[in-house]
């Protein structure tokens, strides 16, 4: 028994230390930008500079318009597909694993391809329309982790009796998915908005090479190009996507309780 | 009867090339409560969920209050329903479950607000407000489902197991308080029931279902007494069934272990060397011969049961084994197995099963 916990405790020191120790290497490297002492230069260098704070901007609202896609998308097909199609899950599932699979560079270069000036669907003709299209492609990139947070937020109820609970009720459909399941599946589509967010917010292929100008294709260019400030860079990505994911646990303690899961 | 409020008329419904309610018929009168009873996968459910406007009939139609509804939404049919997982919704509290359908009416606040304050009352939960339902009892949430289904005044409560998943004596407070609130409403009710004395306890009438069909339709009296079926016979309350042989098909006379028993009325449809099953219940048999018993059979103690207030005894006759109850008396000692017994009882209780 002793043993086994002595092991466990390596175990995890291990893996501690596989973690934290680039993390702790860059958070130094990052303050070492003044000769001879510590200071948060590099972090006042890139706070303060106008790209980091447009690029950053550009993919803050990227990313609120791509969660608002992704949940029109997910929510109503995933109810759906638990309501009535149930047979057809493992499929939903295969395709929605598919932007793990495919490499970004592929989808967009499809993109490119497909919707160029010449296209009947011309979204690279214009600004505005390229940025919809890469709204729609990290819609794509977010796929799996919105629609498994969604179908597992929907696993917690049971969608088909509310459904038809309120329906007798009188209920129409508009009425049943933004008062009925909505509400029960928020804290899962709250969780499946924020890894969007974090993919968002560090995605540079796509926004790359549809020539945007989005936060990863910034960190890239000051990659290349600067000593500290990457690193600085990389620690304010790293801490917003740990404030991400701290948002979901806190969160998901308001989820609404379900009657038979009480706890 | 009177004009039915509710008729079901020839329906069927198929799933693929399964029939699982082959010509389903049933009238329901104003404020009538009927029972469906049946085990699982008789169709019992399945009709419901017809009337409900879940499944659309293969088949047949559905006429509420002289409208044919067989192809409107449930969401237009104006009939309320308590299902077996309740189904109270997680995010809203009591009041906004109970008031849920009547917002989506658009009924003002106020109007809502006195509703649900009236309905509180009437499930005698009037502190529970402001409760999310996990905090309740199932009986509580159960209750909830109710007021829930009745508050926008449907034309029609269909309740689908409602007592299915609660234990023995919530389900007993909770039938009676169901029965008491549809009498003082006046609401016609369907109530889908596995639970024998759920359906007998509560019911104007009872639908017995099996393999998709009524197989009779009657009071909890009829019902029980005067089954139609060797299902229904066997499937509601206990029943011995003998085996016995026709002798005298015009006469009514059949033999049971070579000991002749005369039959109320003449054996239609059967002729002599038939055989033929009989029912009896255990509680219209007695050990001694009592008043009004005309019939006697004789046979061999097989088994004794002695449950306090009542002793349950098996009598052996021949290849025939009854069971039938007496009540415990401190004064006489039960039989012993192996004595010999006679059995009593009267020959109009006897039912032939077809």
């Amino acid at each position: 028994m002793k043993t086994g916990r002595f092991w466990a405790w390596v175990v995890f020191i291990l893996g501690a230390a596989y973690f934290f120790i680039p993390l702790i290497a860059t958070v130094e490297f990052s303050m070492r930008m003044r000769r001879g002492a510590y200071s948060f230069d590099a972090y006042q260098i890139v706070l303060g500079d106008p790209r980091f704070q447009a690029t950053f901007m550009y993919s803050v609202v990227a990313a609120i318009f791509t969660i608002i896609l992704g949940v029109l998308v997910v929510v109503p097909a995933a109810y759906w597909i638990r309501l009535r199609l149930p047979q057809i899950r493992p499929l939903v599932e295969f395709i929605t694993l598919l932007p793990l699979v495919i490499p970004a560079i592929v989808i967009v270069f499809g993109y490119i391809r497909m919707y160029g000036s010449n296209s009947p669907l011309p979204f690279l003709a214009n600004d505005t329309a390229t940025n919809a299209l890469l709204v729609i492609g990290y819609a794509t990139l977010s796929l799996p982790y919105m629609y498994r947070a969604v179908d597992t937020g929907l696993r917690t109820i049971d969608v088909r009796t509310l459904t038809e609970a309120a329906q007798i009720l009188g209920a129409g459909w508009s009425t049943i998915i933004t008062r009925v399941i909505l509400p029960n599946v928020l804290i899962a589509v709250l969780s499946g908005a924020f890894l969007t967010f974090a993919i968002v917010i560090g995605e540079f292929t796509m926004a790359s090479l549809l020539n945007r100008p989005a936060f990863g294709p910034y960190l890239q260019n000051i990659g290349a190009n600067r000593a500290y400030e990457p690193a600085a860079l990389a620690i304010i990505a790293f801490a917003i996507t740990w404030g991400c994911m701290s948002l979901i646990q806190i969160l998901s303690r308001f989820a609404p309780k379900s009657a038979n899961r009480p706890n | 009867m009177a004009e039915p409020f509710l008729s079901i008329q020839h329906v069927r419904k198929s799933f693929g090339a399964t029939t699982v309610v082959e010509d389903f018929n049933l009238d329901v009168a104003p404020g009538e409560f009927v029972s469906f009873l049946g085990p699982s996968g008789c169709g019992k459910t399945t009709v419901l969920r017809m009337v409900a406007g879940f499944e659309e009939p293969s088949a047949g139609k559905i006429v509420v209050g002289g409208k044919d509804i067989t192809r409107l939404k449930p969401n237009q049919r104006n009939v309320g329903m308590v299902f077996q997982a309740y189904a109270l919704f997680p995010n809203l509290t009591v009041a906004q479950n109970i008031g849920f359908g009547l917002k989506v009416a658009g009924m003002a606040k106020a109007a809502i607000d006195s509703r649900v304050a009236e309905m509180l009352d009437i499930i005698k939960l009037p502190q529970m407000a402001d409760r999310y339902p996990y905090q309740l009892s199932g009986g509580q949430q159960q209750r909830i489902a109710l007021a829930r289904a009745i508050a926008p005044k449907p034309k029609l409560l269909l309740l689908d197991e409602p007592l299915s998943a609660l234990d023995a004596k919530v389900r007993v407070s909770l039938r009676e308080e169901i029965r008491s609130i549809q009498k003082k409403l006046g609401i016609t009710t369907i109530f889908v029931t596995h639970d024998q004395e759920e359906a007998l306890s509560i019911s104007d009438r009872i639908a017995v279902m099996y393999g998709g069909k009524a197989e009779q339709v009657g009071t909890p009296f009829e019902i029980y007494n005067r089954p139609a079926t060797k299902f229904v016979a066997n499937f509601v309350g206990t029943l011995n069934v003998l085996e016995g042989k026709v002798t005298d098909p015009a006469s009514g006379k059949v033999q049971v272990n070579a000991q002749e028993v005369s039959l109320k009325g003449k054996l239609n449809g059967s002729k002599s060397g038939d055989t033929l099953s009989l029912a009896l219940r255990p509680e219209a048999i007695s050990l001694a011969r009592q008043p009004g018993h005309d019939t006697s059979l004789s046979g061999e103690i097989a088994e004794v049961h002695f449950l306090g207030s009542v002793i349950r005894v098996r009598v052996g006759i021949g290849g025939n084994t009854v069971s039938l109850d007496t009540f415990n008396n401190s004064a006489t000692p039960p039989p012993a197995v192996g004595e010999k017994a006679d059995i009593s009882f009267s020959s109009g209780d006897m039912l032939v099963l077809h």
